[in-house]
């Protein structure tokens, strides 16, 4: 049995479980600001203390692991379906399709894609519900995340397309839409699974340093970008551990998709 | 054998003191960037002006605590009734800190180069009262009389800024009068400062000053690690902190934490009212009706913000001065009240009705706008969410949307694809004089509708007025009269909603002597000769 990986799945799915029922167990709303007691310190009716706008920060985290867990999966399948249609594609016809394609990836690779985030989010309309910019924010990064694993998609498919068994059934006459579904693609399914897994907490961590930024999830909705500002100041961390939670949330759950990836990994 | 007296005792201690203060001591702090100049005339950001306020000779300085003006390389001058000519009687004898000797012709040399319009100088900007030339005319080596083409309201106050240069030292800028000079510049680390041998300044006691013979500026962009220093007593003082990296020195060092009260800084929202600016037709309304304003206004909770937001280093702001600037401040003005009510009252009675928590204009839109702000500044974000959650209280939906410096300049000055904007004044200056940029409807910076043709509301036709009335007068107790006027429609008209006013704050160590922190810039070192630091 592998005891890591099963730690690691019940650890998700209590998380996950535990972010479902957030309206029930939280201790009071994600928004409500409880101004007479600012960056308090953990407490029986808050666990762990109050934000600088007197939030509850467990109720916050909880929403905001809520967020961030949904949303990074989201945008993890929309980018690996991309890497897989495009590499796919690419791949498997070969020639200069393929070249041409590649160029266009190595190209977007080469953006420097936080300026390109900034720009589009400043761009986007100002009036939008946070719950709208935070779809937002996660459909932009699984639009921008799609190249690198294009490119191992289509390394691994022009190899594929060489192989012998894809010769063989070309030489039987199977048409070319068939080889990619019934041949290829099948093929390819758990490297694209793989790229999904190794996304989910790149895509997490990427939310989470535009949180940093201030240009990530709109307030009053958290996310754990949002939650992990209040560790940017020196001068407010030293002196309040209890502001690590998320921090260590977000390790602990990094950590376990890794686990989870490493496990499907080796098999493929 | 006589043992020594209590008298000797306390003789040789003062003696010891008084060397100890004036030798071999050094005074550290840190710079937050690069200073970009050492012409004092060409000096347009915070560490260049550091730099000019402490090897700068100027005819005339601005006590930053009494806020009143002080002789300084001129013995005495006078305005003339016209307010376009001043006449400066200079101190005698008078040396740079190169030995070359101070004259009426470097005063006039160094007003022909501010007003040159070539060097673009920012200091002469101030001084660009109309067309034609401002004349120099050299009276005797003592005296000089400097005549503008159109006349300058608070005219002997700009001279704080005009450091005097040497017509003939060939060390140009490098050559000065003030209190120290630049003795070591390493590029992008630190400088050094010596004292000046040629100051002209002694104490009641005719030693001569300053004090201390070197300041050391850090060049230190980080405030994390400039406090840091400060608390590890690498640094003697920190010029100006915020609300946050104060409490930490009053939790870890409280002696060490000054709060000077209220300060010249204040944070405040506005919205869009520029009649072609891309949005709605219903919310260019909302935004034009000044009951609207109001109670947006009214609804928000001042008292909180500087509490919860600033945590407590903070007032509710009144208005386009705060009470720091003692003169023209109009004391008759207090912060508007926190009053959900009266703002609903004034809603219902501009159409605005609430139906099931929503607020509904006459027409039945539902009342939402954004707030935008720039990213980055967790003070103004949290100030956001807090008048995000105010305003629901009155049935306002409000997005917050945190922009890059960039995007948000290009939306409020350019497309004004904008509804409301939270940002922040600095004033360095106490003249209304200094606002007309932003007051007048004909200005760039008059942020809500720039640039107007003409005044697109009566009340703005009447700060036009009185603006100008007050720029052309030369009684300050008349010009008082026609500014506090201003300050009264703004109060009432609310094109600005002042939030809050921000206390001065510092941190100054132990080792400083005579450090008295005030609200105007510099705040700990406004009296750098006069300081005194530990010997290292």
């Amino acid at each position: 049995m592998n005891w890591p990986r099963t730690l690691a799945v019940g650890f998700l799915l209590t998380l996950a479980l535990m972010c479902g029922l957030a309206a029930f167990i939280a201790p009071s709303g994600y928004a409500h600001q409880f101004r007479d007691i600012p960056s308090a310190p953990p407490s029986h009716q808050h666990w762990l203390g109050t934000d600088d706008l007197g939030r509850d920060r467990l109720s916050r985290l909880l929403y905001g692991t809520r967020v961030s867990l949904l949303l990074a999966p989201g945008a993890a399948l929309l980018s690996s379906l991309l890497a897989a249609i495009i590499g796919a594609t690419a791949g498997f016809l070969g020639g200069w399709i393929q070249r041409v394609v590649m160029a266009a990836t190595d190209l977007f690779l080469s953006l420097p894609w936080l300026f390109l985030l900034i720009t589009v989010r400043a761009l986007m309309p100002l009036n939008v519900s946070p719950v709208f910019s935070v779809v937002i924010t996660f459909a932009m990064l699984g639009c921008l995340g799609w190249a690198a694993a294009a490119r191992v998609v289509c390394a691994d498919a022009r190899a594929l397309s060489n192989s012998d068994f894809i010769l063989l059934a070309r030489a039987s006459g199977a048409s070319g839409f068939r080889l990619l579904r019934r041949h290829l693609l099948p093929n390819l399914m758990p490297l694209i699974f793989a790229q999904f897994w190794i996304s989910i907490p790149v895509f997490i961590l990427a939310e989470a340093n535009l949180g940093i930024l201030g240009l990530g999830v709109a307030e009053p909705l958290p996310s754990w970008g949002s939650l992990l500002r209040e560790l940017e100041s020196y001068s407010s961390i030293s002196s309040s551990p209890w502001q690590f939670a998320p921090l260590l949330l977000l390790i602990a759950v990094v950590s376990c998709f890794h686990l989870v990836i490493t496990d499907r990994e080796l098999p493929a | 054998m006589k043992k020594p007296g209590l008298g000797a005792v306390f003789t040789i201690l003062l003696l010891l003191s008084s060397g100890f203060a004036q030798s071999g001591n050094v005074l550290r702090f840190c710079l937050r960037s690069e200073p970009k100049t050492f012409n004092p005339l060409l000096v347009e950001e915070d560490s260049s002006d550091t730099i000019r306020y402490l090897t700068g000779g100027v005819l005339i300085r601005v006590n930053r605590d009494t806020q009143k003006l002080e002789p300084g390389l001129a013995t005495s001058w006078k305005v003339s009734k016209d307010g376009r000519t001043i006449t400066f009687t200079l101190r005698h004898k008078l040396k740079f800190s190169d030995d070359t000797l101070f004259s009426a012709a470097d005063v006039a040399y160094t007003i022909q180069q501010m007003m040159d319009p070539s060097l673009h100088s920012p200091v002469g900007d101030s001084f660009r009262s109309g067309d034609g030339k401002t004349e120099t005319k050299i009276l005797s080596s003592e005296k000089v009389a400097i005549t503008f083409p159109a006349p300058i309201a608070g005219l002997d106050r700009l001279f704080d800024q005009v450091a005097i240069m040497s017509a003939k030292s060939p060390r140009k800028e490098m050559a000065v009068l003030g209190p120290y000079y630049i003795a070591e510049n390493k590029a992008g680390s630190y400088l050094v400062l010596r004292r000046n041998p040629n100051y002209w300044k002694h104490d009641a006691s005719d030693r001569p000053l300053p004090y201390v013979d070197t300041v050391r500026l850090d060049i230190q962009q980080n405030r994390d690690l400039e406090l840091l220093r400060f608390l590890r007593g690498e640094i003697d003082f920190v010029n100006s902190i915020d609300a946050e990296y104060f409490d930490k020195v009053t939790t870890e060092k409280p002696a060490l934490a000054h709060d000077a009260g209220p300060s010249l800084d204040s944070e405040h929202m506005w919205f869009n009212q520029v009649p072609s600016s891309p949005i709605p037709d219903y919310k260019k309304a909302w935004f034009r009706s000044t009951s609207f304003r109001r109670a947006v206004s009214e609804a928000i909770n001042r008292e909180d913000l500087a509490r919860v937001a600033f945590r407590g280093h903070a007032r509710p702001a009144v208005g386009i001065f705060s009470p720091a600037n003692q003169f023209w401040f109009n004391n008759k003005l207090q912060p508007h009240p926190f009053d959900q009510k009266s703002a609903l009252s004034r809603l219902q009675q501009d159409g605005f009705k609430m139906q099931s928590g929503v607020l509904r204009d006459r027409a039945g839109h539902e009342v939402e706008f954004s707030i935008i702000t720039n990213a980055g500044n967790k003070y103004r974000e949290r100030m956001a969410t807090m008048i995000q959650q105010d305003l629901a209280g009155i049935g306002m939906k409000v997005n917050v949307v945190t922009l890059d410096f960039p995007s948000l300049i290009e939306r409020i000055t350019r497309n004004f694809n904008y509804e409301a904007c939270l940002l922040g004044l600095v004033n360095t200056d106490l003249d209304p004089a200094s606002i007309m940029n932003v007051w007048l409807s004909s200005a760039e910076n008059h942020q809500w509708n720039p640039n107007q043709k003409t005044p697109a509301t009566p009340w703005e036709a009447e700060i036009d007025r009185l603006m100008k009335a007050q720029a052309s007068t030369l009684n300050d107790h008349k010009r008082k009269q026609y500014f506090d006027r201003v300050q009264e429609i703004a109060w009432e008209q609310e094109p600005f909603i002042y939030l809050v006013t921000k206390n001065g704050l510092s941190a100054v160590s132990a080792s400083i002597q005579n450090a008295r922190p005030v609200v105007l810039r510099p705040q700990v070192f406004w009296n750098i000769d006069q300081l005194v630091a530990e010997k290292r």
